[in-house]
């Protein structure tokens, strides 16, 4: 009886340890699970970065912190802002990869473009 | 500051020698005068020594610009009390202008309430009437359709239009419409084709006001000031003997004389913009602010006839 109480014992401490060890241990993380963000900063009439190398998945969030307005708009009209006033925001998530280029409608000297991988 | 042109380069017959290269935004203003085929000038100052009917001609009108309604920050919190300075400055010429240009950002962000406000404070501008082309802040997110039902009224298109007093043709352009990326203001064809029919039946002796908002030379093509197809309109006209341009967009004015064309550029009535190059970009400069009311002004503009070309006056708000 004594040894049963014992193996017993045993069996629920590893049991445990187990348990804890599947609870504690970080699970790896894969490609895909969190969306990811970046940010593009409108800033002196530029955008910056100016090139902006995203993964596919990705949400991109311009902020415009100019004191005159803005848009975001798409060379190829896959995306495009309304007019952006100082501090407000505009996200787009991209999906395929590629090369997007876009300007200020506003402004149309101020070009630049996100890589989608 | 002031330069004057030494050489008289062109052979055109018209002396430039004494031509006064009107970059000055601060503080003063300056009158371009022709007669008798010689180019003179006079800071604002010494015109008012002299007798200021002297300039005064068969018709006189007003340019005003970049009212920006809507604007708030630092560079002016309060765009609405200086363009009421203007339109005061406008009421208290000797001569009361036949009409008013407005060359465009009447509003700073195309809103309905900025195009009220700005609608409001005109109805006390002493003026017959006055006539209007859009800057890009008024055509955000709408294509500019607000802006043509409340102040473009009669015109065609994007909201071009051209009307004559006193024997002058105005024509009113619009480059503020389908800006291609990386590319400066633009006309398009269909208001080129536009443009060139409307001044084809005129005999070449009647002189042409072209306003629009973005300059129509190339003053700093990398802060986007200048109209990718503005040679072609000019094409367009070659053959008349007096052609003045008036537009705004830059905040500060600026003059340049170039075979029959003059263009002129006028100062915003809300806040200035730094001269080509000074900045980082071109955006709203803040100035002292016992200094703002020297750096924003009107235009006044008085046409003589049997001179070649108009007598153009800056006037500041200080």
């Amino acid at each position: 009886m004594k040894k049963t109480r014992w193996m017993f014992g045993v069996v629920l401490t590893v049991l445990a340890a187990f348990a804890t060890l599947a609870v504690t241990q970080p699970r790896v993380a894969k490609a895909g699970d969190q969306p990811a963000s970046a940010e593009v900063k409108i800033d002196n009439f530029s955008f910056g970065p100016q090139t902006l190398t995203v993964a596919a998945g990705t949400t991109v969030t311009w902020k415009n912190n100019d004191d005159v307005p803005h848009t975001v708009v798409s060379d190829d009209k896959v995306f495009k802002s309304k007019a952006l006033d100082t501090d407000d925001k505009y996200s787009y998530t991209f999906t395929k990869p590629g090369t997007y280029n876009y300007f200020c409608s506003v402004h149309p000297k101020m070009i630049a473009k996100i890589v989608v991988q | 500051m002031s330069q004057f042109i030494k050489d008289n380069l062109e052979k055109d017959g018209i002396d430039r020698r004494g031509f006064l290269k009107c970059m000055a935004w601060a503080g003063t203003g300056a009158l371009c005068v022709m007669k008798g085929g010689v180019l003179k000038s006079f800071a604002l100052s010494d015109v008012m020594q002299h007798n200021v009917g002297d300039f005064k001609g068969d018709l006189s009108f007003v340019q005003i610009s970049d009212s920006h309604i809507g604007f708030n920050k630092a560079a002016n919190p309060d765009v609405t009390a200086t363009l009421r300075e203007a339109i005061a400055k406008v009421n208290a010429l000797p001569t009361p202008p036949s009409f008013v240009l407005h060359t465009g950002d009447l509003t700073h962000l195309s809103k309905p309430s900025e195009f009220d406000t700005l609608a409001e404070s005109l109805k006390s501008l002493k003026t017959e009437r006055i006539f209007y082309v859009p800057g890009e802040h008024d055509v955000l997110d709408d294509n500019g359709a607000m802006f043509r039902e409340r102040f473009g009224k009669g015109a065609m298109g994007d909201g071009w239009h051209s009307f004559d007093r006193n024997g002058i043709h105005f024509v009113g352009l619009v480059n503020v419409m389908n800006l291609k990326a990386g590319g400066l203001g633009s006309l398009g064809n269909d208001q080129l084709a536009w443009l060139q029919k409307d001044v084809s039946a005129l005999k070449s002796s009647t002189p042409i006001v072209l306003f629009a908002h973005i300059p129509l030379w190339a003053v700093y093509p990398q802060w986007g000031w200048g109209t990718d197809d503005s040679e072609q309109a000019l094409s367009y006209l070659k053959r008349f003997g007096s052609v003045t341009v008036l537009n705004g967009h830059i905040h500060q004015t600026m003059q340049k004389v170039e075979g029959n064309v003059t263009f002129h550029t006028a100062c915003s009535t809300a806040f200035p913009q730094p001269q080509p190059g000074q900045a980082d970009s071109p955006g709203p400069m803040k100035v002292p602010d016992d200094k703002l009311r020297g750096v924003l002004g009107i235009t006044d503009v008085n046409f003589v006839r049997g001179t070649h070309s108009l007598g153009i006056v800056d006037s500041t708000l200080a």
